[in-house]
C-alpha cells in the first residue's frame, strides 16, 4: 500500500513539474514537447530499479519504447481531429485513446518488449 | 524561425484546481501503470509508461484558456481554441520521438549504470525532442 502511495506523489510531482514547464514555454509547438515528457517514466523506472532491479526496468523500457511511437501515432491523430474534424480537445484526446492501444499493442504484438 | 520564450503569464491564467487535476492524473497514472506490472509483467507495464495519460487534461486546459482569452477580447474563440490544442498536439508528436529516444538509451544503459541510464536517457529526450522541433520548424520555413 506505501508503495502506491509514494507512487502516487511522485508521479504526481513529477507529471506537475513537466507541465507547469510547458505551460510557461512559447510557441506552443514547442511547449508540446513536455506534453510528451517522459514523466511517468521517471516516477516508475525510478521505483522499478529500487523495489525489482535494472533488469525489471530494461524491461519496463524496451516495452516503452512501443508506446512511445503509439504516442506519436497518438499525437498526429489528436492533431488531425482538431483540424480537419474539427473536434474539441476533450473528444479527440479521448477517442485516440483506442489508436495509441491498438499501435502499442500491435507494436508490442510483433516486436516484443525490445520493439 | 519563431524564438523560444518564457511566459508566465499562463500561470496566472490556471485556476488551482486544474493543477490538482493534473497532479491526481499524473499520480494515477503512476499507480496504474505500477499495478499493470504487477499483474500483467514489467513489458505489458513498460507499454504505459508512455501513456498519454494527462494530454487530454492538458489540451483541454490550452483549448479553454485560448477561448477564454479570446472571449475577453469579444471574439469567440472556439477555432482558436482547437488550433491551439493542435499546435500542443504537434509538439507532443514531436516529442515523442525524444521519448522514443529516452527508452532506448535507458534500456541499453541500465544494466550497467543506474544512474549513467537516467542521465543519458533525459539528455538523448532533450536533444532528440529539440533536433525534431527544430528540424520541424526548418521545414515550415522551405
Amino acid at each position: 500500500m506505501t508503495e502506491y502511495v509514494v507512487r502516487f506523489f511522485l508521479g504526481g510531482i513529477v507529471v506537475s513539474a513537466f507541465a507547469m514547464i510547458g505551460d510557461i514555454l512559447r510557441p506552443k509547438s514547442f511547449a508540446g514537447l513536455f506534453g510528451a515528457a517522459p514523466s511517468v517514466a521517471f516516477a516508475t523506472l525510478s521505483i522499478a530499479v529500487y523495489r525489482h532491479g535494472a533488469g525489471y526496468a530494461a524491461l519496463q523500457s524496451g516495452a516503452m519504447m512501443a508506446g512511445a511511437i503509439a504516442l506519436a501515432v497518438y499525437s498526429m491523430t489528436v492533431c488531425q481531429l482538431l483540424i480537419r474534424a474539427r473536434a474539441t480537445a476533450l473528444p479527440a484526446t479521448l477517442i485516440s485513446l483506442v489508436v495509441w492501444l491498438i499501435v502499442a499493442f500491435g507494436l508490442l504484438a510483433i516486436f516484443g518488449a525490445g520493439t | 524561425m519563431t524564438p523560444v520564450r518564457i511566459s508566465f503569464s499562463s500561470l496566472r491564467e490556471g485556476h488551482p484546481y486544474e493543477y490538482l487535476v493534473r497532479f491526481a492524473l499524473g499520480g494515477a497514472a503512476t499507480v496504474l501503470t505500477g499495478l499493470i506490472s504487477s499483474r500483467y509483467g514489467p513489458s505489458i507495464g513498460g507499454l504505459f509508461l508512455a501513456l498519454p495519460a494527462i494530454f487530454c487534461a492538458s489540451a483541454t486546459l490550452i483549448e479553454k484558456h485560448e477561448i477564454r482569452r479570446k472571449r475577453k477580447a469579444g471574439l469567440p474563440g472556439r477555432r482558436r481554441g482547437q488550433e491551439a490544442a493542435a499546435l500542443d498536439a504537434a509538439g507532443a508528436a514531436l516529442g515523442a520521438w525524444g521519448m522514443l529516444a529516452f527508452a532506448f538509451v535507458f534500456c541499453a544503459i541500465v544494466e550497467t549504470s543506474i544512474s549513467a541510464a537516467f542521465v543519458a536517457a533525459s539528455l538523448a529526450w532533450l536533444v532528440v525532442s529539440m533536433a525534431a522541433w527544430y528540424a520541424r520548424q526548418l521545414h515550415l520555413r522551405l
